[in-house]
């Protein structure tokens, strides 16, 4: 590497933490007014034009919050749990592409590479519920597992038969196309400026949202901080900074979901028409990446905007049906989303059959969903989480028990 | 290269001392997150060996999978269940490992690591390496692959019905 390119490197990310900052922060604000119109109110409006400068406002109060540590918390673990959460919510965007080979690190293995690195945040999530001390935290952390490790694999599924399709895992060769060779034919897969993926394979757009929101821990998925089942989850005895740092890293994984949907789905950074039939020859390339990063903030804000609104008009599941969902429908769909790309590929049919094919199938687990709710109904896992319960105080770190004594002595 | 050098010998020593950790700490969810720490530092060493896809195989497989099925195994029992750090058969346990340990450094000297590098292609940093892993798993190593899922598809089938019949017994 040389030092041209550590330079480079390193005024990225200072560009690129700089640029989430301001994203995250333009988010609330957008969330926070998206959910007041949904429920007709004025969202926030004091703190500069149309409450502009809410989320700052927001963000002193937050930095200057005292921050308390439970006297009963692992200390060193209760402190790390916000950054397992954030740092990989971060270096997810070290690979996001904004342009034709434009990424802080342009990487071959791209689209492993973001699964992976989205993996640990979990971690950060159990470890901040166990260290709290707390069964509410406790439970959260739980279910934060449970619920991301499931809903992960048909993102995982759905991301390689993105990879079948364009026989790479380079983010470069999703957006901008590949010649692919199955056996000894080869054809030609155009970029994602002429067909948005989004056609090609709508049942992957789907089970990558409905997952996405899961891993995303949002309404209607929000298990894991249901307020009124278990307070605030892994983040009920976090305050000031720390919470913020969990915050931060909620809304920065929003923004990843948004922006993996608009560069899987629906064509990234590129145009719809080639730059040159739009401007002539005479477009600098530049100007071509700016606008191209443009487009795809755009598009990644639309989706954002999308999630804020399906949190503002859903209720939340129900844990049980939110495993069984995951497990019984969306996985197996995700499956046959990729044999069918992968079969679709191999007899070299046109790619129009895997969207005719793609569409009933949709339907039909529709309607089958939908018909099933109410037979379905009976929750399912109560018997088992009630039994665990009890079982929960017991692994927390060693010093939880004058508490309990407390309690007993006070009940 | 010296640069290379210094985080090369810092990887492993993360990767030993979160090792050394696993096994000595007390605390069996501390001893989890050691294990994290060790195998996160393990998949540092593979990105040094320019073996990207191991890399991130096994940040996705053990950062993200493994440690949290544990951690969740750890927080879901009753502490009188996990056996006791302190147990009557730790030197048996010391012996086994010392076993396996020298075991696996004698393999290691006696194979011919180059002719198995040429023999599999892979060790190349490019794309091109991951193709000839998986056509080298899919073709020339297919059997040893078929077994390795049928191990994990029997470890499945027992776990369910290991599952199964705790609930039939209530």
């Amino acid at each position: 590497m040389s030092f041209i390119e550590v330079v480079f490197a390193i005024a990225g990310l200072f560009g690129l933490f700089t640029g989430l900052a301001v994203a995250v922060l333009s988010l609330t604000w957008m969330e926070r007014k998206t959910l007041a119109r949904i429920q007709q109110r004025a969202g926030p409006s004091v703190v500069g034009p149309h409450g502009l400068l809410q989320p700052v406002a927001d963000a002193m109060k937050l930095a200057t919050k005292e921050d308390m540590i439970p006297n009963y918390a692992d200390k060193l673990l209760f402190w790390m749990a916000p950054i397992f959460v954030a740092v990989p919510a971060f270096m997810i965007w070290i690979a996001i592409p904004f342009g034709d080979n434009l990424a802080v690190r342009v990487l071959d293995l791209g689209l492993l590479y973001l699964v992976a690195i989205s993996g640990i945040g979990v971690v950060g999530l159990l470890m901040g519920g166990w260290a709290s001390s707390s069964r509410y935290s406790m439970l959260g952390g739980l279910r934060a597992a449970a619920q991301l490790v499931s809903y992960e694999i048909p993102i995982v599924i759905v991301i390689l038969s993105i990879a079948v399709l364009v026989q790479s895992l380079s983010l470069d060769a999703v957006i901008g196309g590949n010649t692919i060779s199955i056996g000894d034919d080869t054809r030609d897969l155009p970029g994602q400026g002429a067909i948005p993926f989004a056609f090609i394979m709508p049942m992957g757009l789907l089970i990558f949202l409905i997952a996405g929101l899961a891993e995303l821990g949002r309404t209607p998925f929000d298990i894991h901080h249901a307020e009124s089942e278990v307070v605030g989850g892994p983040f009920v005895e976090y305050s000031g900074a720390h919470w913020a740092v969990f915050f931060l890293a909620e809304y920065l994984n929003t923004f990843v979901i948004s922006a993996l949907i608009v560069i899987l789905f629906f064509g990234g950074w590129s145009w719809p028409a080639p730059p040159e039939s739009l401007f002539g020859n005479d477009l600098s390339s530049t100007a071509t990446n700016l606008i191209g990063g443009a487009w795809l903030m755009i598009k990644t804000y639309l989706v954002a905007i999308g999630i804020f609104w399906i949190r503002g008009t859903y209720p939340r599941l129900r844990i049980d049906q939110l495993m069984a969902f995951a497990w019984q429908v969306l996985i197996p769909l995700s499956f046959v989303n990729l044999v069918l790309i992968a079969i679709v590929l191999f007899y070299d049919w046109p790619l129009w059959v895997m969207t005719a094919v793609s569409l009933p199938i949709i339907l039909g687990v529709g309607i089958a969903v939908q018909r099933r709710r109410g037979a379905r109904g009976r929750p399912q896992t109560v018997r088992i989480l009630r039994r665990s319960a009890g079982e929960i105080g017991v692994p927390m770190p060693p010093a939880s028990t004058p508490v309990t004594d407390q309690v007993q002595a006070g009940g | 290269m010296t640069a290379q050098l210094v985080v090369f010998y810092l990887l492993a020593a993360v990767t030993v001392l979160s090792s050394l950790g696993v096994v000595l700490t007390r605390n069996v969810v501390h001893a989890a997150f050691m294990l994290l720490l060790a195998l996160l530092a393990v998949a540092g060493i593979f990105l040094m060996a320019v073996a990207e896809f191991l890399a991130l195989a096994q940040i996705l497989i053990y950062g993200g999978a493994v440690t949290v099925v544990v951690l969740f195994a750890i927080m879901l029992t009753r502490s009188d269940d996990q056996p006791r750090a302190d147990h009557s058969q730790r030197p048996l346990a010391l012996l086994t490992a010392v076993g396996v340990f020298a075991l696996l450094v004698i393999a290691f000297v006696a194979s011919d690591v180059a002719s198995l590098e040429s023999a599999t292609g892979v060790g190349t940093d490019t794309e091109s390496g991951f193709e000839a892993l998986g056509l080298g798993l899919f073709t020339d190593w297919a059997i040893p692959f078929e077994v390795a899922s049928l191990v994990l598809l029997v470890a499945l089938i027992g776990a369910i019905l290991l599952a199964r019949s705790a609930e039939d017994g209530e």
